[in-house]
């Protein structure tokens, strides 16, 4: 079973600085990760190369330092690597994102596609849907567990050298887990619950020194130059406010042999002021 | 460009309309009002019956699609999707506004790839731009550190995802008339490759957190998971659900679908209590929204404590039982 994992390389968040004048983030000095979620998918896609047999391929859209997330990707278990990075591709928004992944994709041969469920810098959750789309694959949001994968005819089945029809996984929803058949090619996007990523292997972290990786862009893949970078997207920022993060509540501080019972019965005044209660 | 029209995706779930579908009128009729276009409620499912889509005209709509077929029981997406881009290409609508569920954040994405629109996650206002007439989509991004506005000025239609309860549901107004248009659409649409197998509801305290009222959320400060009964006494004075901060998850404190955060779920609930929780950006992303933030934690320094409107500082493990105690006396 062949996998492609789409992966971002995004911003350790709890370091993010702004740019005041520009409204974009400042990306110096911030330490660059693999987007969180992306690991669930990671760590997913090598238990099925471990049960099935198969290839898995990460492929980033970024800038070529991007890379890095690539080969620490390599690290824990996936094979190879491919770099879209092109200035052509700068820009873009969700759409063109899944247009530019999704054209790479199709030059490779797969069954699976397995994507975090959203990225902690933009927080869409739309790239993994839409590259779906532009493929027309049978999709699973929000998945959290693949439980199994099946080949229609044969139960004895040697899924190292034989492709699988389809695989059942449970996705979360609001009101619980619904269990789902999907005929293979699939995309699915997971959430955390499916898995807990591994660390790196002194071995994967040679191996991942030793892959070449090569960067496709423009130039080597059938694309549509009007699909790609900000002219290809719909969508356009026109303003990025910084909203007020103080509140400025009320504070009441009873470490100091306080009285807890006075500050908890001004929290109830709080509640019943504001019709809470 | 030729396309008129604000529309909202209703939500159905076991022939019931869900409240997130009245919240979309609210907002939907404010753009409607603003751009003196119809405002038309789309409800794609089964058994939905004509008084549900006559309470869609009494709270705003001034026409409600209803389209009932077993195979819109459920939610496969490649169905809605079908269903969906065969009325936009006929119909041509301006506006479409789905709430961020794991409904509309499926299937609008796979509709905006086919029908080349500009799409925005998770919007927490909407409005509509004096001159151009262009929608203007508001997000928190980047954790909630920014607020981007987003406009689609070349492609239609303009969608969004709507954050659930970022606004009230529309008042329900008995006079109201409106038409209510049966459709009628080729199986042949219907034809989705994904099969439902089965459906396992969430535990009994599990109710859906981002749908309450009320959250009472409990962090690392708890210390163990039986202490979480505390919070659970908590929620139950308002009916309020359970949530956790990604630290009591990762402990194996209580079950994933109650974390609240980047990497679980968002929530906006006229009420939120964080206990022993100090409010990683990672958590605030989640919950920064809800309408009134209570905060105990016994670091005066946590950060939890810049976003909340009534903090106390000190032991939860004497704050908290107090706290239930009173609120106790309260209900009585």
């Amino acid at each position: 079973m062949n996998i492609v994992i789409p992966i971002k390389q995004v911003p350790e968040t709890s370091n993010v600085k702004m740019d005041e004048e520009t409204g974009t983030m400042k990306r110096e000095g911030v330490e660059s990760i693999i987007n969180p979620l992306d690991l669930y998918a990671i760590e997913s896609g090598i238990q099925l190369k471990e049960k099935y047999g198969g290839k898995i391929t990460v492929i980033t859209m970024g800038p070529p330092s991007a890379e890095k997330a690539l080969r620490e990707a390599i690290a824990m278990g996936c094979d190879d690597g491919v770099l879209l990075s092109g200035r052509e591709f700068a820009g873009s928004d969700t759409w063109a994102t899944s247009y530019t992944l999704s054209s790479a994709i199709k030059e490779m041969d797969y069954d699976l596609i397995l994507a975090g469920e959203r990225a902690t810098d933009g927080d869409t959750g739309q790239v993994g849907p839409g590259i779906a789309s532009w493929l027309d694959l049978t999709l699973s949001t929000y998945t959290s567990e693949i439980i199994e994968v099946n080949k229609y005819e044969d139960e004895d089945i040697d899924y190292t050298t034989v492709k699988a029809d389809s695989i059942i996984v449970e996705r979360m929803v609001e009101e619980g887990y619904e269990k789902l058949e999907l005929p293979l090619p699939a995309l699915l996007t997971v959430v955390k619950e499916i898995s807990f990523p591994r660390l790196p292997t002194l071995r994967g972290k040679q191996r991942s020194r030793e892959v070449n990786i090569p960067q496709w862009n423009l130039e080597n893949l059938d694309m549509k130059e009007d699909y790609l970078g900000l002219n290809g997207s719909p969508t356009r920022v026109v303003n990025i406010d910084h909203p007020k993060v103080t509140r400025g509540g009320t504070l009441v501080d009873v470490r100091e042999n306080g009285n807890v019972e006075e500050a908890v019965s001004k929290l109830v005044d709080y509640l019943k002021e504001n019709e809470l209660v | 460009m030729n396309y008129k029209g604000v529309w909202t995706l209703g939500e159905a779930r076991n022939g019931e309309l869900k409240e997130v579908s009245f919240e979309l009128l609210s907002r939907g009729r404010k753009l409607a009002d603003k751009l003196d276009e119809e405002l038309i409620s789309l409800v794609l499912g089964n058994n939905i019956t004509e008084k549900q889509a006559e309470e869609l005209i009494e709270r705003g709509a001034d026409k409600v699609y209803l389209m009932n077929d077993p195979a819109l029981e459920d939610f496969i997406v490649e169905n809605y999707s079908n269903v969906m881009e065969d009325l936009i290409n006929e119909y041509k609508p301006e506006i479409i506004l789905a709430a961020a569920t794991t409904m509309g954040r499926t299937v609008m994405p796979y509709i905006a790839i086919k029908t080349d629109a500009g799409l925005t996650a998770d919007c927490t206002e909407l409005d509509i731009e004096e001159d151009t007439g262009n929608l203007l989509q508001t997000r928190p991004a980047i954790g909630g550190n920014i607020l981007a506005t987003i406009k689609t000025p070349n492609h239609r239609p303009q969608m969004a995802t709507v954050r659930p309860h970022s606004t009230k549901p529309a008042e329900k107004d008995e006079s109201r008339t409106g038409k209510i248009i049966y459709l009628e659409l080729e199986k042949s649409l219907l034809d989705g490759r994904v099969k439902k197998l089965d459906f396992r509801k969430n535990e009994e305290d599990a109710v859906n957190i981002q749908d309450a009222d009320v959250v009472a959320a409990g962090g690392k400060g708890l210390k163990n998971g039986d202490n979480f009964a505390m919070i659970r006494e908590l929620a139950s004075h308002f009916d309020g659900a359970v949530g956790a901060s990604r630290d009591a998850v990762d402990r194996d404190w209580i079950s994933y679908p109650y974390q609240v955060g980047l990497s679980g779920k968002t929530v906006t609930p006229k009420l939120y209590f964080a206990v022993g929780i100090s409010g990683a950006i990672q958590h605030l992303a989640g919950m920064k929204t809800s309408e009134n933030i209570i905060a105990i934690n016994e670091d005066p320094d946590a950060d939890i404590f810049k976003v909340s409107d009534f903090g106390i500082i000190g032991d939860l493990f004497e704050i908290v039982p107090e706290l239930n105690k009173q609120l106790a006396e309260e209900v009585k």
